[in-house]
């Protein structure tokens, strides 16, 4: 937020978005202070570890299980980052041929494959006449147990 | 310099993320309640389906050219514009956000970087992290930035979508390419008076003498002019509220009870008072109309609207369902089939600053109860609390036969990738 004079541009704290802080007030009292205050920190947030792009990052939901060695299980939730660059070994959702998927890239020889991890099923060879498209990456997976 | 960054055809935009089927595709957006063409891909364009066309009388005409035709998704555009804006404060803390496709940006400071690289980093930025495609338009003034967004807009093989006025010459090229009726605060009035003086182009109307301008038009086509001269005198707007708020709906069906339209004015208040607490404004007048279906030319036409003054400024939703539904039954007439409703509130002053009444004031435990009910509301969602003259049998939800899900926004509606 920008509150702006002639000359001079003020910063104001955006207050739209509130994050979980714990906030240790003591209050004014005459008595001893409470010690805890000098060490105050901010509680866990699962949010702040695993979203590291806000703007580029989507979540989506598994179906299958083609990538079950790589830890993607049926019905797992996917973090995808759609701002981290596509490289080889990394688990991207792809668009293929008129439907998501996710699996790892491969580039092999300048052919780029997609490559299940699960022994029932064979890697994908992207040609030409493939629709495709890499979605985005993915960063965490988050499954129920 | 100043930056116009819009985003193409954006509700068609944001459909195709999820839905990258789409992409090439005509895809056409529906208005709330389907029931017009409000936003269109380029290929639906191509193809003279009318902005605005009912798509009632489209229909055939949409199934013939294979147009795919969507409700309008308002939490996933919603989403997915905050992510744009978001993105462009990356590039400079001066932007202006301008509606929810557009936005200016302001450059201070930034006189040794290269403009047409600049443009294209935020470009490739938002494309890439949201996947929405954009125009950006770069030049001295906001006005030249707007025209430089439509050369960038209609020229994306040349320009790759960004188009920099950095010279005369090219200010001049711009100037005599951009017809009047395209310029940047030119209204169909406006363009209606410049028609006859043989005034056709942006170059043609900065060649009036400023004398002429201020005398025949206002200050703001003079500003204008100034601005399109390369002469900055429109600043970047902070963010101000809104002067008026406006709730109309076309209805699913045609009512010709008063009961149910009250129903519909003292819901579509409700809203209307919502919307003012959240922007922390009262309003001083009200206004309610009522419109009979005007598509359908065999019936009886009726068209109303009525004016409530208010004696002291409000933002209660009881006073203004109250004063609306109390307005509606004096425009209201027996055998028309009504068919759109609207309330707008507006003469909006901030709730911190204004005028008292002498003799009357609102009855202060209405300030709690708001508080109390808006509260409320945002904790469990889907309008628990309600007045009790709203919704009455819950026959109303917006018709949105052909809603895409809410992405972003609804866990339960994220997409699925097969595995």
């Amino acid at each position: 937020m920008l509150a702006q004079s002639t000359k001079l541009s003020f910063f104001v704290p955006d207050s739209s978005e509130s994050f979980e802080t714990t906030y240790f007030d003591s209050g004014i009292s005459a008595g001893f202070p409470s010690p805890a205050d000098d060490f105050k920190e901010e509680r866990i947030s699962l949010d702040k570890e695993l979203i590291k792009n806000k703007e580029a990052t989507f979540f989506a939901r598994v179906n299958g299980q083609s990538m079950i060695d790589a830890g993607l299980g049926d019905n797992d939730l996917l973090i995808i980052d759609r701002s981290l660059s596509p490289s080889h070994n990394k688990i991207a959702v792809c668009f293929l041929d008129g439907d998501f998927t996710v699996k790892r890239l491969k580039l092999d020889n300048g052919d780029l494959w997609l490559q299940p991890e699960n022994a029932k099923y064979k890697p994908i060879k992207i040609t030409e006449e493939n629709e495709f498209i890499i979605w985005g990456i993915v960063t965490n997976v988050i499954k129920k147990v | 310099m100043y930056a116009l960054v819009d985003c193409n055809n954006f509700y068609a935009s944001c459909e195709r993320v999820f839905n990258p089927n789409l992409q090439k595709k005509p895809v056409a957006i529906l208005s709330n309640n389907d029931g017009c063409v409000i936003s269109m891909s380029d290929e639906t364009k191509a193809l003279k389906l009318p902005f605005g066309a009912p798509i009632f009388k489209w229909e055939a005409f949409c199934k013939e050219n294979n147009i795919h035709v969507l409700s309008s998704n308002y939490p996933l555009y919603g989403d997915m514009s905050s992510r744009v804006m978001n993105i462009l404060y990356q590039f400079t803390p001066n932007v202006e956000v301008y509606s929810v496709d557009e936005a200016f940006l302001e450059f201070k400071g930034f006189e040794n970087y290269n403009y047409t690289d600049y443009g294209n980093q935020i470009r490739q930025r938002i494309l890439k992290w949201t996947g929405i495609p954009t125009c950006v338009g770069i030049a001295p003034t906001k006005a030249l930035s707007k025209v430089a967004n439509k050369i960038a807009r209609k020229f994306p093989d040349k320009t790759n979508g960004v188009y920099v006025i950095d010279s005369e010459e090219k200010r001049l090229k711009a100037l005599k390419w951009i017809k009047i009726e395209d310029v940047w605060g030119i209204g169909r009035g406006l363009q209606k008076r410049l028609k006859p003086k043989n005034i056709r182009t942006a170059f043609d109307f900065t060649q009036l003498s400023d004398e002429g301008i201020s005398k025949k038009f206002s200050i703001t086509e003079l500003k204008l002019k100034k601005d399109l001269e390369g002469i900055v005198t429109l600043q970047l707007d902070e963010l101000t509220s809104k002067r008026a708020i406006a709730t109309t709906r076309s209805f699913e069906y045609t009512f010709s009870d008063i009961d149910n339209i009250k129903e519909r004015i003292s819901t579509f208040a409700t809203s209307c008072a919502e919307k003012l607490r959240k922007q922390k404004s009262r309003c001083h007048m009200i206004i309610v109309m009522l419109s009979s279906d005007t598509h359908k030319k065999d019936l009886e036409q009726h068209r109303a609207s009525t004016t409530v003054k208010l004696s002291y400024p409000t933002d209660s939703t009881l006073i203004i369902s109250n004063q609306a539904v109390k307005a509606v039954t004096t425009i209201f007439k027996k055998g028309i089939k009504y068919k759109r409703a609207g309330v707008i509130v507006t003469g909006l002053v901030p709730n911190d600053n204004y005028q008292l009444h002498l003799f009357e004031h609102e009855n202060p435990k209405h300030k709690p109860l708001m508080y109390a009910i808006d509260g409320l509301n945002k904790k469990y969602r889907d309008y628990k609390i309600k007045l009790g003259n709203q919704d009455l049998k819950r026959t109303w939800k917006m018709r949105q036969e052909r809603l895409s899900p809410r992405h972003t926004t609804n866990i339960n509606e994220i997409i699925k990738v097969k595995c």
